[in-house]
Parts: structure tokens; C-alpha cells; sequence
């Protein structure tokens, strides 16, 4: 690994795992507990339908390779997805042991599975003939990656430019180590590069190469550019030091850059999966108390009841209807936040918003405020092309094919905000689909 | 990809993974299914004059949460009728003309019959035959299946019946129930049987429902012994390949049954000599979707140990099967517990004290569990312990042979009797 690339082993208890991995022999035993179903639900739950109980037969059978290669073949990612799915919504939700027993622990046993590759580093693809044709895919994250290994199974000669210096995207920078280490997510990268996929880093696309340019020269092109930073809150204070994007501060910690302290109390806004991160990545970072402040309530909440009940174990205080009124500082430094209180009044569609109860202030001292209230998009750059989005969002077919016939869009940057969090098991699924009706596209085109 | 292709007496398969005659093969739509799923080869439901069979038909073993670790039926031959059934094979080998199709026959020990089944099974294209000898029950009754194949004249006689008109290779399929099945089966190869294969199912009473008092499977409230298969009678079965595997007179190839359910089975069946296997109750449990796993763990069990073909296994531990007099009394292991992952069940320890050589010792430690040691003096290297030790690689039994130099019963009986003649 490079030297830029993200480390991090200074601070173990950023690497500590949240869940401890399987031995062999318990791998075997649930294994062997697996019904073996035919037209498996946890297949069918599974974003990327990968053949479950087939890769879990293989333990048994004690061919890990095979195994591994079910794994993977659907899911490009499947190891980093193995540690990051919320598996208890996903396959494991859907498991019909879960009815009369406990389901099958499918995450575990995939992460077992994974990191006998890992340690071997096997081998499990290889690309096809080439065909000629050349895809372009700007951004190197999970739906960048799968578009990209499966183009090059096709046989189409694929470039991902990457604006940073290592691919791999939120898995690589955005997923808090203790719960995604990074090279995981980096061994899934070189899978990709093995396949003669060409990885051009450091090059943001719109700003250090033109995006039409692009276009032009490709075949076929692939939006994969993720989302971007942490909006600002809006409010006054936001500027002095002390003052966070979680984004930004995961990945400093994440890649080992993180140092000095975010001092004795901080305080998080939101309360997605990011906020939940943000908060435990402040928790393992040694801040004593670290509390999340949310303008909704606990059923509101977009983090998994995984991830909650975690943060929870993990020291984390949550305050409800709370909405941020202004960040007080002294001497350029955050000292405390004030909030309003919140009520729930209904919108036009009958949703309820939060409203401030006038008059309700209340100011919590602090040494940190970190923002967590979603992430903002990066499209802009697609405004010259003519490429159809909405709100930021591209906006795609089912085939994920975008305004534009030659270009394809994968991953959050077609994911419109509902109720629901954006997930890598998605965006690698995504990326198949593109990949998948670019390779029609170009074999139409040439046939 | 390994060649995982095989050749038996003539009949070629893609990969040695064919499925037993059974329900699986019992119709084209089945078989069809099955080659789809990658299957290599197929042996048809056993064809004959129809028969009536009975209701309910089979029973399982579960053992521990593990379900059908044996099944006993009382299913017959077909119960469908030949031309159906010809018909079907006809368009099965035309669609799949790269499997390996074989049709299993049973008719009464007549010559005209056998002469009669044999033509028009061969007139619709199949790439070889089958002689079921081997039913245990019902059809036994009848004279036929095990009644021929527990008598090895009858089946030499009527083999050669059928080799008089066969013209594509011919398997004959061998009872186990028999004391020692190297007989029956020198019987076919001496009426011409270009291959054996074996084994097909051990008679069997799997149990009695004992709140009803009724046997299982009943039928009405009533039971009779039936055929036993599945993973607990693989024992059984790769005893009998080998000793045929071993036999100067069984020199035709061997297609090996009974209890194949993974890469692994079939694996040891063609180190002890099989050229192909058989699967049955495997594919009942899970669906013809289990061989791909066969395949790909056989391929990759090849690729690891740089083995081109999966034929460079067949018979390659034929040469370590001897007889107990042949064997090294001289060899000595010791079974050493390895206290790193020893997880204190004490299961070792209570195996040997009671039940063989009390050479496990628990001695106490300060945090107040107890280690498990071994005496290697007194241990007599039995593997029990190891057997009994839930978790894989805790006890290794280890060489400590002294040096002394190989001696068997049969040379140390020789030795003795020149010791008592000089
Ligand atoms: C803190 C956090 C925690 C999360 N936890 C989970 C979780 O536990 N489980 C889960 O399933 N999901 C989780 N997610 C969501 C998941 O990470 C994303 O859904 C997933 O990474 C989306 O993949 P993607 O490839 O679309 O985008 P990204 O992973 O964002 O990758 C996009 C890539 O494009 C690059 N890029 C962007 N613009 C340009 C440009 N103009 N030129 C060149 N390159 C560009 C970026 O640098 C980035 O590498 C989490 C997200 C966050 C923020
Ligand atoms: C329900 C059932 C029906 C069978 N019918 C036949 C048959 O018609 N002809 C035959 O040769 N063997 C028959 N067999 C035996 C199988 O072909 C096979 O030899 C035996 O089941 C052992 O293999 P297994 O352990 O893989 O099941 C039957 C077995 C079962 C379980
Ligand atoms: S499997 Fe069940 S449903 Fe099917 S024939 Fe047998 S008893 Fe009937």
C-alpha cells in the first residue's frame, strides 16, 4: 500500500470490530443449519441475489473457493457487504428459520467466506474477449467497482476515473473503520484492477477533465460519482473550529489523519446511519460523552435499529425534537450549541414536520458539533451535457440508462431520498444493471 | 477447469456424476431437469413390465437434527408404461446428446425377455444398459432383482442372456446384500458385463412408529422390510468397490453407489476404483442442483493439487486397501491434544477412561478448570478420542513409531513358524 494510502492502526480502538468473526468451527455448525432452501427468500432478499444457500452448502462441502466465487460473482463487493449489510432487513430478515429458530447468521458466514479469499488473495475472475469497445466510469466507489468488474467480464475495455487517490469510495473513506476496515474494501479494488480494468486516481471529472470530452471519447459512460459532502445546517456559528462535517471526519480517522481531540462533549446532528458513525467513530476516539440531537423522533429515525441499539452499547445519548438554532464560540472555538424545541405538525401530505415551540431555547456547552444531516449532491457537472436530474438526482430508466443513451448512471447518485438509507449491497446491484444494458447497448450497436 | 470427463466401458460423460436409477430418473421432463443442472450422466428408472406400487413408499433416518441421513423404501421398478418411457429417452438423448444415458432393465430370468427388452431399449439410441440384480424387496418376491443377484450363476446366466444381443455397453448393477460380493460380481464379468456397479439398496427396517406399533414406512398399518441408501450407507458401499476395485478377476470398471451427496464422496469412490458415481437419496433431499457443487468442488480440489484429469484419482488408494495381516503392527500413534483450542468438554477424556484405555489424565489447573493431558506411554492409539472431540484439529494422533522396523501378523506368523521349525 502506498503511502497516502488510508491507514490507521495508531488508534486500536478505532479498529476493534463490532462483531468478531466466526471461527471455523462455528462457521461449519451454522452451516450445517442451513435448510438448503430451493427458491431461497434470503436470495430473493438479497439486493444482488447472491445464491445463499449454495455459497453455504460449499462451507460444508469445505470448498471455500467455490464458495467465494458464488459470493462475489453476484456481488462485487461482497465482502466489504458482508460487514456493512443490514442483514436483519436484508437475507437474514428473510431467513424462514427465523420463524420456528434463530435465521441464519448468512453475514457472518459470508464474511468467513470473504476473508478466506482475502487471505489467499484468490483469483476468482477472469475478463472476456475483448470486444473492442471502451466504457468510461467516473467514480470508484461500490457501483463504479461492479460496473466495472462485470464490464470487464464482458470483455469491454473499462477506465474509472477516481477523484481520490484510492478507489473503493465510501467503503474505502466513508464506512468508520471498526465496522469496514479498509483493506477489505481495497482487496476488493485490486479484484477489479486484476481484470486489466485501467484506475485513474486523483482526477475529478468536470474540474480536471471535461465531462463531454468524456462522453465523446467512450463508448459508453458510467455515472457512479456517489453523493458529497455534509450540507451546512444553516445556521450561525457553523464557521468556527470545532465545527464538523462527519463526512470529513470519518475519513480523516478512517485514513489514520485524524489527530489531537475533539475534546470532552460533542454533539451530533441527525440521526441516520452517518450520524450514527459520526457519533461512535467520537466514542472510540475517546470523547466521554458524545449525544445525538434529532429535529424527529426514534421512529423517524433513518438508521437501522441495528445501528441504534449500537451506538446505544457504545455510550451514545439521543435527544429527540430538537432543532439547532445557533453554534455559540469563544475565541473562534465552539463552546456550546443552542436548540429549540420541536413539535410535530402535519405537512400538506399529511406528513409531520417538526416546528419550533417558540420560545423553548435551551443551550447545551459543548467542544464539538458534528453535522450529519445527510450528504449533498454532486452533479453540477452534468449541467452542460443536458443530462436529465431532478433535485440533484440523476435520473435513470430501469435499465439505468440516463437521458442521455450513451451514459448510465449507478449507486446514491440515483438513489432519491425516501425513508429508507442508501446502501452499498444497492449500488453494487445498480452497477451490474448498468453494466449489464451497457453490454446490450454496445452488442446492438455492433451486431 | 480440470478434465472431469470419464469413460465407462465405452459410455462417455462429461463429468463422472451420473444419477442412480431411481425416482429422480423416473421421467424425460426429470432427467431433463437434471442435465440442465449440469448432471453428467443419467441411469433410467429401472423399465420392466409395470408394476403397482404401493402407498406410502419411503421413511427416513434423522439423526440429530440431521434429516435423511438413511431412507428405506418399498418403490418398485417403473410403474409406467415402456413405450412412454421410450419415447421420452428417445427425445432426452436427442437433446443432450453429450450425457451419458443408461437404462436400467429388469425383466424375469427369461431369455426371450431379456432378448426382448434389450432390442427395443437399444433401438432408441442410449449409450448403455444397466441389469438391475439388485432390488431387495417386492421385486425379489417375484424372482427377480435381488433373487437373481444373490446367486452368482443366475447372474452370469442372465447376463450372457443379455449380452447375446447388446451392442452398447452393459453395467450390471450388484445387491449388497450378499456375504461377500466379489463373487457375484466375478459372475457378471464372466457373462460378459462390461462394467459392475453397486451398490443398490441394503434390506432394511428403518423402525417402528411406537405409538401406532406400525413398521415405517406403513402401508395401510402394515410394513415390510425395504431397500436402505443415503449418506449412512456409504460405508458399506465403498467397502465392496474396493474389494471388486482389488479383485484380479473384477477387471471391468466400477460405477460406485450408495450415499454419494458431495465433491468429497465421490472423490474417495474413485480413489478406491470407481470410474463413475451414482447418486439417489442426495438429490431426493436437496434437488439435482447439489452437482454443481460436485463439479466445482471436484474441479477445484483437482486444480489445487495440479491434477489435470479426474481420472488420474481413479483407484490411486487401491493399492493401501489389504488385509488386516498385511498391516504394520510395528506402527504406533499417540493422540496429543492441542490445549490451545481444547474448549474442556471433557468428551476425550470420558471416551477413553471408560471406554478404552484410561490414558487421558484431567489435571487440575489454578483458574480452576481442569486440563485434559495425555499419556502417550499408555495410549494404544485407537483415535477414539479424537473421534469424539467436537472441534476439528483439537487432537491430532501422532507418529511416535520407535523406529522398529515394519512387521505384520502375517510376516511375525511366518517368522514364528521359523522359529519353532529350526
Ligand atoms: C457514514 C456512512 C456510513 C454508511 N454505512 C453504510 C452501511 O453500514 N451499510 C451500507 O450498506 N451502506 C452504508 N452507507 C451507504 C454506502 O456507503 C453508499 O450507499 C455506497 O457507498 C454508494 O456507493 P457509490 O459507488 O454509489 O458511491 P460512493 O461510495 O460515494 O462512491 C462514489 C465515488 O465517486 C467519486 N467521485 C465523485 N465525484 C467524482 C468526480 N466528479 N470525478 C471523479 N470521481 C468522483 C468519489 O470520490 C467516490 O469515490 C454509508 C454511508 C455513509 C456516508
Ligand atoms: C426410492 C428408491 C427407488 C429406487 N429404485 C431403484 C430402481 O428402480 N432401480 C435400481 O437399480 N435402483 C433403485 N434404487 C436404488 C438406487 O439406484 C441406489 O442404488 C441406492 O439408492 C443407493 O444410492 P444413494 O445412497 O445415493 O441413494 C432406488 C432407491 C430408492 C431410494
Ligand atoms: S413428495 Fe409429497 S406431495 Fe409429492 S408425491 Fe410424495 S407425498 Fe405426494
Amino acid at each position: 500500500m502506498n503511502a497516502d494510502a488510508p491507514v490507521g492502526d495508531e488508534i486500536d480502538s478505532l479498529h476493534r470490530m463490532v462483531y468478531r468473526p466466526i471461527s471455523q468451527f462455528e462457521a461449519l455448525q451454522e452451516a450445517n443449519r442451513c435448510l438448503y432452501c430451493y427458491d431461497a427468500p434470503c436470495t430473493k432478499a438479497c439486493p444482488t441475489h447472491i445464491d445463499v444457500p449454495a455459497f453455504i452448502r460449499k462451507i460444508t462441502t469445505k470448498n471455500l473457493q467455490g464458495s467465494a466465487r458464488v459470493i462475489m460473482e453476484a456481488n462485487p463487493v461482497g465482502a466489504s457487504c458482508a460487514r456493512v449489510c443490514p442483514t436483519e432487513q436484508l437475507c437474514e430478515g428473510a431467513c424462514v428459520l427465523q420463524k420456528n429458530a434463530v435465521p441464519i447468521r448468512i453475514g457472518d458466514l459470508q464474511r468467513y467466506v470473504t476473508d478466506f479469499a482475502r487471505d489467499r488473495d484468490l483469483t476468482l475472475f477472469s475478463p472476456g474477449p475483448s470486444s473492442g469497445k471502451r466504457v468510461a466510469i467516473l467514480g470508484g466507489g461500490p457501483a463504479g467497482l461492479s460496473a466495472a468488474r462485470e464490464l470487464a467480464r464482458f470483455g469491454h475495455t473499462v477506465t474509472i476515473y477516481e477523484q481520490k487517490p484510492h478507489l473503493g469510495g465510501l467503503d474505502t473513506y466513508g464506512i468508520v473503520p471498526f465496522r469496514l476496515p479498509v483493506d477489505i474494501s481495497l482487496w476488493e479494488v485490486e479484484q477489479v484492477r486484476k481484470l486489466g480494468v485501467e484506475m485513474v486516481t486523483g482526477v475529478r471529472v468536470g474540474q480536471d477533465v471535461d465531462f463531454n470530452h468524456i462522453v465523446n471519447s467512450f463508448d459508453a459512460v458510467v455515472l457512479a460519482v456517489g453523493m458529497g459532502t455534509v450540507p451546512k445546517l444553516n445556521i450561525p456559528g457553523e464557521e468556527l473550529e470545532g465545527v464538523w462535517d462527519a463526512l470529513a471526519l470519518i475519513e480523516q480517522v478512517k485514513s489514520g489523519l485524524f489527530k489531537g481531540s475533539l475534546g470532552e462533549h460533542v454533539v451530533v446532528i441527525g440521526a441516520g446511519n452517518t450520524a450514527i458513525d459520526a457519533a461512535t467513530s467520537a466514542c472510540r476516539l475517546g470523547v466521554p460523552e458524545v449525544e445525538i440531537y434529532y429535529r424527529r423522533t426514534q421512529r423517524e429515525m433513518t438508521a437501522y435499529p441495528s445501528e441504534f441499539n449500537f451506538a446505544k452499547q457504545e455510550g451514545v445519548g439521543f435527544h429527540w425534537l430538537s432543532l439547532p438554532k445557533q453554534i455559540l464560540g469563544q475565541g473562534g472555538r465552539v463552546t456550546g450549541i443552542e436548540f429549540l424545541k420541536a413539535r410535530f405538525a402535519e405537512d400538506n401530505n399529511g406528513r409531520p414536520v417538526p416546528v419550533p415551540i417558540l420560545g423553548s431555547e435551551f443551550v447545551v456547552p459543548t467542544d464539538g458539533v458534528i453535522r450529519a444531516i445527510g450528504q449533498s449532491r454532486v452533479t453540477e457537472f452534468l449541467q452542460s451535457s443536458g443530462i436529465k436530474t431532478e433535485h440533484g438526482v440523476i435520473s435513470v430508466n430501469s435499465n439505468g440508462q440516463t437521458s442521455h443513451p450513451k451514459v448510465f448512471a449507478a449507486g446514491d447518485c440515483i438513489f432519491a431520498k425516501g425513508h429508507s438509507e442508501a446502501m452499498v449491497v444497492e449500488a453494487a446491484q445498480q452497477g451490474k444493471i448498468a453494466a449489464a444494458s451497457i453490454h446490450r447497448f454496445l452488442s446492438e450497436k455492433n451486431g | 477447469m480440470a478434465d472431469l470427463s470419464v469413460n465407462v466401458a465405452g459410455i462417455h460423460s462429461p463429468n463422472p456424476f451420473w444419477l442412480a436409477s431411481a425416482p429422480p430418473t423416473n421421467s424425460g421432463y426429470q432427467v431433463m431437469r437434471a442435465f440442465e443442472a449440469g448432471w453428467g450422466g443419467a441411469v433410467w428408472k429401472t423399465l420392466g413390465d409395470p408394476i403397482v406400487n404401493v402407498s406410502s413408499r419411503f421413511a427416513g433416518l434423522n439423526w440429530k437434527g440431521s434429516q435423511m441421513v438413511g431412507i428405506s423404501n418399498l418403490e418398485l421398478i417403473t410403474d409406467r408404461p415402456l413405450a412412454d418411457n421410450l419415447r421420452e429417452i428417445r427425445e432426452v438423448k436427442r437433446a443432450f446428446p453429450d450425457r451419458a444415458l443408461i437404462v436400467s432393465l429388469m425383466v424375469d430370468p427369461v431369455r426371450e425377455q431379456w432378448h426382448e427388452i434389450v432390442k427395443q431399449v437399444q433401438d432408441v439410441g442410449v449409450d448403455g444398459l444397466e441389469l438391475n440384480f439388485g432390488c431387495p424387496h417386492g421385486m425379489a418376491e417375484r424372482g427377480m432383482g435381488s433373487a437373481v443377484g444373490q446367486v452368482p450363476e443366475y447372474v452370469q446366466q442372465n447376463t450372457e442372456w443379455v449380452m447375446e444381443v447388446a451392442q452398447v455397453p452393459v453395467l450390471v448393477k450388484l445387491t449388497p446384500n450378499v456375504t461377500d460380493i466379489r463373487y457375484t460380481a466375478r459372475a457378471a464379468v464372466k457373462g460378459g458385463a462390461n462394467a459392475v456397479s453397486m451398490i443398490n439398496t441394503i434390506n432394511s427396517l428403518i423402525g417402528v412408529d411406537i405409538n401406532t406399533w406400525s413398521p415405517t414406512p406403513s402401508v395401510d398399518i402394515m410394513g415390510a422390510h425395504g431397500g436402505y441408501s443415503g449418506p449412512a450407507v456409504k460405508p458399506i458401499a465403498l467397502h465392496m468397490v474396493s474389494e471388486c476395485a482389488r479383485d484380479p478377476h473384477v477387471n471391468v470398471p466400477i460405477s460406485g453407489i450408495g450415499g454419494v451427496s458431495t465433491w468429497q464422496d465421490a472423490v474417495e469412490y474413485l480413489l478406491l476404483g470407481a470410474t463413475s458415481v451414482q447418486v439417489c437419496t442426495a438429490v431426493m433431499n436437496h434437488g439435482f442442483r447439489i452437482v454443481e457443487d460436485m463439479i466445482d468442488g471436484l474441479n477445484n480440489y483437482l486444480e489445487a493439487r495440479g491434477i489435470a484429469a479426474v481420472t488420474d484419482l481413479i483407484g490411486k488408494s487401491v493399492p493401501r486397501v489389504t488385509d488386516w495381516g498385511r498391516l504394520n503392527l510395528n506402527y504406533q500413534v499417540a493422540a496429543r491434544i492441542d490445549q490451545e483450542v481444547c474448549i474442556q468438554c471433557n468428551k476425550c477424556y470420558i471416551a477413553c477412561e471408560e471406554t478404552a484405555h484410561q490414558c487421558i489424565d484431567q489435571v487440575p489447573q489454578a483458574n480452576g478448570k481442569t486440563m485434559l493431558v495425555v499419556d502417550e506411554e499408555e495410549c494404544v492409539g485407537c483415535n477414539l478420542c479424537a473421534m469424539v472431540c467436537p472441534v476439528e484439529g483439537c487432537i491430532t494422533m501422532t507418529d511416535v513409531s520407535t523406529g522398529v522396523a515394519s512387521m505384520s501378523w502375517q510376516q511375525r506368523q511366518a517368522q514364528t513358524w521359523t522359529d519353532v521349525s529350526l
